[in-house]
């Protein structure tokens, strides 16, 4: 649930470079909110008052606050997550990649008709995005025990954001991590090498084009009854093909009924 | 190879044999002095539940620089929550700490509700909260035997091992798993607790106390083990929160914050009165101390929850095919090895467009390179140890 409504800049803007989200007003995008969480106005705050307009768009995700940043914002905004919103734990740098999957319920993965079939256009979540990739970050504070996660767009050509780990150390690991799934580079890191996966592995797996070589390699178990009798005249084409016709046939929809038990005993 | 007994203040008679002692000795330092080393610590190392591998460069028995290589057990579970739904990943994430598997499905499922507006009913609330405080029970039980392992007590390994089975037991009656319960439904749970549980829990948890007991006396109470863990690993608060580490880890660096008390309200927590322990040394000594009060604690929490335990359904009334709105969610959980949270990203599908699962021992295993520089090799061991982590959890 996106809150459309353009985070409100530092009233005293500079107008350096008109920033991405033109409305520079004084207050009153929260009061078009029902109820703004007294937290979240403190922390706008003290974030508006240490970097001015870096803030792009922000919205209240079922309670928790995202705050989308501007990508040169996001090198300074750590020193400022960990001083003026006294955020000392990082919990975690993580990306993102918003490109809908390039299937259709399966019908391109080998006859994988078991994942839940997701919208082909692509929508961006809380805050907004500009393109496909995001970087987004979690800071909380064991103090004043509040959190806030932050978002940055990276360009899909150059994905480029700066690093965190001089600020916080632990987003070392998370760097790496998001490096070798996303191929996000971060500037600044200071050795960017891969961290789960073998050295030389190419490819970005948690890219949506990137598909799940399991299922590409083996058919998805649950298919494996559903093979094309011996009579059946297509020994000649691939059995993967096969038995992903017989089942798109046999199941047009990935809807299958799960385990939950409507009512209570 | 020490060169302290030269013979400087001997007597004149003793004059000779010293020289050549001293020749000896100084000949074995040429022998032995390669500078620096490269060792490889595992990837199989008693100390590491999984298999974590270790490259740390020595000089002599002092580590300089340590490097830990993770991914042996990378399997990749946030690709595969993509392609699964969230009725089925119950099943993958009970695999991400399989110590404590109970606890790694409460905050997905949270997640999923919160999405879907929907919310456990009291009965189902408390029982998840007396099956994730069972989880740390046997979690941290396990611990407190198997950390007298790694400086070198067989014994309370053993005790470990025997009396977390009586918990294991009290899991697997309810869910009918020991490891893997997947007892979690998305609005509320599978089933309710069996006949005569209760009663067999409040027995279970008089043992654990006992249990606590022993292992103060046998393993925190003996000087070998104050030698080995007393002052070594030290973690600053505040490098350890900026690194990461959270749980029991962080409360043993003094800082004073539990997910349970202080996060945002979840499952029987508010309604329970307990003590969250820190202590000030942050060291193996300290994490240790710290998890052996938190068993404790995490008993008397049990038995309050099986006292205020309310009448009810265990499932809400939830749509057969479950499909969750669009939106995000962060749920973020006190689990036994510290802090586990899901951000799930919906598009209003039957599974989830993107999970990033934040697990505990990922950011608690990232400040070894920090931790080991300057130790002994010995030390790393029990460093090790007393971090508790599990490689499910770091590899995901």
């Amino acid at each position: 649930m996106p809150d459309d409504a353009p985070e409100p800049t530092d009233a005293a803007a500079e107008a350096s470079d008109a920033p991405a989200a033109a409305e520079v007003s004084d207050a009153p995008a929260d009061a078009a909110e029902p109820e703004p969480d007294p937290v979240h106005v403190e922390l706008l705050a003290r974030l508006n008052r240490a970097l001015p307009d870096a803030v792009i768009e922000h919205a209240d995700a079922l309670g928790e606050l995202v705050v989308r940043v501007r990508n040169d914002a996001w090198g300074p905004l750590a020193a400022v997550c960990r001083s003026d919103l006294e955020c000392d734990f990082l919990s975690f740098v993580a990306g993102i990649d918003w490109s809908p999957a390039p299937k259709e319920g399966g019908d391109d993965a080998s006859g994988d008709t078991s994942s839940p079939v997701q919208p082909t256009e692509m929508t961006f979540g809380a805050a907004g995005s500009a393109g496909r990739f995001q970087v987004f970050a979690h800071v909380q504070s064991t103090l004043r025990h509040w959190g806030v996660t932050f978002k940055v767009d990276v360009d899909e050509a150059q994905p480029l954001v700066a690093s965190w780990v001089s600020v916080y150390p632990g987003a070392d690991w998370h760097e790496r991590e998001t490096w070798e799934m996303y191929g996000v580079r971060f500037d600044g890191h200071p050795s960017l090498r891969q961290l789960y996966l073998p050295a030389g592995f190419e490819g970005h797996p948690l890219r949506k084009d990137f598909p799940l070589l399991a299922r590409v390699v083996k058919p998805w178990p649950g298919l494996v009854d559903v093979e094309p009798m011996p009579e059946e005249p297509s020994a000649d084409e691939p059995v993967a093909a096969a038995i992903g016709a017989s089942a798109s046939e046999a199941e047009p929809s990935s809807e299958r009924p799960m385990e939950s038990e409507g009512g209570g005993e | 190879m020490s060169t302290t007994e030269m013979p400087t203040g001997a007597p004149d008679f003793d004059l000779e044999r010293g020289a050549m002692r001293h020749l000896a000795d100084a000949q074995i330092n040429v022998e032995l002095d390669t500078g620096d080393m490269i060792l490889n610590l595992g990837p199989q190392h008693p100390a590491t539940h999984g298999t974590l591998r270790l490259v740390v460069r020595l000089d002599g028995e002092r580590v300089l620089a340590a490097d830990p290589v993770i991914g042996y057990m990378h399997r990749g579970y946030e690709k595969l929550t993509e392609f699964r739904t969230y009725p089925q990943i119950t099943t993958l994430i009970n695999r991400i700490d399989w110590l404590s598997s109970f606890a790694n499905e409460v905050p997905f499922v949270h997640a999923a509700e919160q999405l879907m507006g929907i919310e456990a009913p009291p009965r189902a609330q408390y029982i998840r909260t007396i099956l994730t405080e069972l989880s740390r029970i046997s979690t941290f039980i396990l611990f407190l035997g198997e950390m007298g392992l790694q400086v070198g007590a067989l014994t309370p390994a053993f005790y470990g091992f025997r009396d977390r089975e009586h918990v294991l037991n009290l899991i697997e009656g309810v869910t009918g798993g020991r490891f893997h319960p997947n007892f979690n439904r998305i609005g509320g749970l599978k089933d309710d607790l069996p006949w005569g549980w209760v009663s067999e829990t409040r027995s279970v948890m008089k043992l654990m106390l006992d249990s606590c007991d022993q292992f103060e006396d046998l393993v925190a109470g003996n000087e070998i083990f104050h030698k080995r863990t007393k002052g070594i690993g030290v973690i600053p608060g505040e490098i350890g929160a900026a690194y990461g580490v959270s749980g029991s880890n962080l409360r043993a660096s003094g800082v004073d914050w539990d997910l349970r008390r202080d996060g945002r309200p979840y499952l029987a927590y508010p309604d329970l009165d307990f003590k969250v322990w820190t202590h000030t040394d942050g060291d193996s000594f300290a994490r240790y101390w710290v998890r052996l009060q938190e068993t404790r604690e995490s008993v008397r929490m049990v038995l309050q929850l099986l006292d205020g335990l309310p009448a009810g359904p265990v499932m809400a009334k939830v749509p057969r095919i479950i499909k969750v709105p669009e939106g995000e969610s962060w749920v973020e959980v006190e689990n036994p090895l510290g802090q586990m949270g899901y951000y799930v990203i919906s598009k209003g599908a039957t599974g989830p467009f993107r999970v990033k699962i934040r697990s505990a021992s990922f950011s608690n295993v990232s400040i070894l390179p920090w931790l080991l520089r300057g130790v002994y090799v010995p030390d790393v061991v029990t460093i090790l140890a007393s971090l508790y982590f599990i490689l499910g959890d770091i590899d995901r």
